[in-house]
């Protein structure tokens, strides 16, 4: 295939590289950075509103109680799978062009936990009595829930942020190594104190690859299990629309679609921005392509026998809701949710669409907005139409929900730049092992090398 | 062990609300109330009664309108079309409708409470005399609990609302219930203040509560007297014999056949399995007798 990274290309040089992106950044970075934080702090002021003013800010009334936050942290959840999930099981089907995507894969969990962890605290109304979720002792004897959702939420939430991290900067290590002995002033600290003394031996690479491995094995069923843990705030409940028993599957292919495009997005950026083009491939965005494309079709297909098992279970109240989505004031949004979400993978079956970059950026964005679009359907359209007729009624957000929201992108955003400037955003030592495998071990098998690799690397 | 509980009485625990003693100690008492639709006329006086006995919050105009009241007693009304939907009549088809249904729609105290196992702090919880309690201040808002009710009949504090009280107003407030802050839910209480105020009173005496001895304000100010609460462990008590005449009992669905011809009793949205401990008498129009 045209395109792959250059064989005989030197492993300085693929250091100076991937340094040089962490070095002096262009204006635009700043530019960004800058645009990013004023709407941070709309965000931060509609917050400091809602804080002192009371929750009906956000527009919410009494079938209507979640709103936008809800459906937010379910939307920054989602999108934080694809990284450490697809990262963890690609490493462990031994899946060679993961290589050079990982680490920005991985970065967006970290950052998009971050960000999802912010709406269940904005979204209590005491939030200063958020600790009151944490089974601390205290002299009253009183512990929270432990048959909630919210209180297993928590937790899930709180593993997966730390196991993920924990990932990711395990991950990085030999990197930071790298970025160690060739780094002057606060970063030569930084990145030798993160580094922990790698000076590459043996003993210490078998040992990382031991570790590595564990890690992958630990993350991948807790990924799987988190947002299942996550859809169970609604499976749990007696709501109709949400007391499903596919929502768990539901819910992690959804995360996994989103988190997909997320990483096709990000990868364009980060390819065009740093001048990634000898890295990032384009036959690695291919293949994230045809996965983004398999993995949407599990979701439609989890939607459609969500669908049929609502109209042919023939229960009043899930019916009702049904028709809500399709036929009430939310239905342009439900509609574009499935008219796109269903139609508009296929066009990454075409080859041409999967190598432009401006097709393949417009088709990414518009899965992640579709995709939030979904979950804000999973939450309003059921309790706009509850058990209860009096208390139909409908939600639509307010200047305080929408600004915290698109503050919630601004702050992925810098949280994820300013991540890529302090840390390498792509596995170098990895890049080096795919490469070396590729000239000494299967150096006939070039062409269609992913589908061929399997004997893991040793240096 | 409540696992061995559950084994032990599998049978029991499949069908909700006979497990016995051991899974829920209703040993003297239970309060239930009987609601007659016959009587009810719509008239709202129980609001009213109940937002001067709970220190509810008086919301305004404008954010009423946004569905925000702190009514913990609403009397709904739904349109009664007079189509006979069962033949095949379309309700838009019937002239003129028969008129509107009332129905005072306040927490059912379900003994199956959907709201309770979802709060991540237990602030609402279970009461050995099958009440539903929320705790104002172990609330953190998380909203899950309105979320998850099928009544809808759980309130939140969006706002503050002193305001509701001004100066010299706070003074006519219940001083036996507390006024509740921005960020906290709230619920009908079946006036708790005057359950344990009675009970605390019957303690002292050494006996139990009597029926009657407490009312709740709705009850109290009932002019047809349509609301009854009591004791429904007290089998002589009025609420009692109203839930016996119609064969009312907890563990019963619908479907199980509590639903006889002569009975108008039935418990609202009694398929969920909520066990309500309010029971409503179907109204009796005239043109049907």
């Amino acid at each position: 295939m045209e395109e792959e990274i250059r064989k005989d290309i030197a492993w300085a040089q693929i250091n100076r590289d991937v340094l040089d992106s962490m070095m002096a950044p262009r204006k635009t970075y700043w530019v960004i950075i800058a645009l990013c934080l004023s709407i941070v702090s709309v965000g931060v002021y509609a917050e400091i509103h809602q804080y002192n003013t009371g929750m009906g800010e956000a527009q919410l009334n009494r079938p209507q109680m979640w709103g936008l936050y809800i459906a937010n942290f379910i939307f920054w959840v989602g999108v934080s799978h694809a990284g450490t999930l697809l990262s963890a099981a690609l490493f462990l089907t031994n899946t060679e062009w993961r290589r050079p995507v990982y680490r920005s894969a991985e970065a967006m969990t970290s950052v998009a936990l971050l960000t999802a962890a912010i709406f269940p605290v904005i979204h209590l109304g005491r939030v200063w009595d958020l600790y009151w979720v944490l089974p601390y002792p205290n002299e009253r004897g009183l512990w929270p829930n432990f048959r909630s959702p919210l209180l297993w939420d928590m937790a899930a939430i709180f593993t997966y942020l730390t196991s993920s991290m924990l990932f990711l900067y395990y991950g990085m290590i030999p990197d930071l190594a790298i970025s160690r002995d060739n780094a002057r002033g606060w970063r030569r600290r930084l990145y030798g104190w993160m580094a922990l003394g790698w000076a590459g031996t043996d003993r210490q690479w078998r040992n990382f690859r031991k570790g590595y491995l564990l890690l992958a094995c630990f993350l991948l069923p807790l990924a799987v299990s988190v947002h299942s843990i996550v859809a169970s705030d609604f499976a749990m409940s007696i709501m109709p629309g949400w007391h499903v028993t596919s929502l768990p599957p539901y819910f992690v292919a959804g995360a996994l679609y989103s988190g997909c495009a997320a990483i096709i997005t990000l990868y364009i950026i980060l390819r065009h921005t740093f001048r990634y083009e000898e890295y990032l491939t384009l036959p690695i965005l291919d293949k994230l392509c045809k996965l983004t494309f398999a993995i949407a079709m599990i979701w439609v297909y989890l939607n459609l026998i969500e669908f049929a098992s609502v109209w042919y279970g023939h229960d009043m109240y899930e019916k009702e809701v049904l028709i809500e989505k399709a036929m009430g004031p939310y239905a342009p949004f439900w509609w574009a949710m499935i008219i796109l979400g269903f139609g508009l993978p296929f066009i990454l079956v075409i080859k041409k669409v999967r190598r432009n970059m401006i097709a393949l950026i417009i088709t990414s964005m518009l899965i992640n907005i579709i995709m939030w679009l979904e979950r804000w359907m999973i939450v309003s359209p059921t309790l706009a139409r509850n058990h209860e007729p009096f208390s139909w009624g409908y939600h639509w957000p307010g200047w305080v929900e929408l600004s915290i929201t698109l503050a919630s992108f601004a702050w992925f955003t810098m949280l994820f730049l300013i991540f890529v400037k302090i840390f390498p955003s792509i596995s170098m030592y990895e890049v080096k092992e795919m490469l070396y495998h590729r000239r000494h071990v299967s150096d006939r098998l070039v062409r269609d090398l992913p589908e061929t690799e399997s004997v893991p690397v040793k240096e | 062990m409540p696992l061995e509980r559950m084994f032990k009485n599998w049978v029991a625990f499949r069908k909700s609300g006979q497990v016995g003693d051991e899974y829920q100690t209703h040993k003297d008492y239970r309060w239930g109330m009987s609601i007659d639709l016959d009587k009810c006329i719509g008239c709202q006086t129980c609001v009213t009664a109940c937002y001067a006995e709970n220190n509810l919050a008086v919301v305004g105009k404008e954010r009423f309108d946004r569905d925000l009241g702190m009514h913990w007693m609403r009397i709904e009304r739904y349109f009664d079309t007079g189509a006979d939907i069962a033949q095949g009549e379309k309700p838009e088809d019937s002239f003129p409708e028969k008129g509107i249904q009332f129905i005072p729609m306040m927490c059912q105290q379900c003994e199956h409470a959907p709201c309770e196992p979802v709060c991540p702090v237990a602030a609402t919880y279970h009461t050995p005399d099958g009440l539903n309690a929320q705790v104002y201040n172990r609330c953190i808002g998380s909203r899950y609990c309105s979320n998850n009710c099928p009544y809808k009949v759980r309130y939140f504090n969006f706002y503050s609302y002193y305001s509701s009280w001004p100066s010299p107003l706070e003074q006519q407030l219940n001083p036996d219930i507390s006024v509740r802050d921005k960020g906290v839910m709230e619920k009908c209480t079946f006036c708790v203040q005057r359950i344990r105020q009675a009970k605390n009173q019957a303690k002292n005496e050494h006996r139990k509560v009597r029926d009657g001895e407490i009312q709740t304000a709705c009850q109290q100010a009932c002019p047809t007297q349509a609301i009854v609460f009591g004791n429904l462990e007290d089998a002589d008590s009025r609420v009692a014999k109203n839930w016996k005449k119609e064969q009312m009992a907890f563990g019963h669905t619908e479907a199980e056949g509590h639903e006889k011809e002569t009975g108008r009793g039935y418990r609202t949205l009694e398929d969920l399995n909520t066990e309500p401990s309010v029971m409503y008498l179907k109204r009796v129009r005239d043109t049907d007798v």
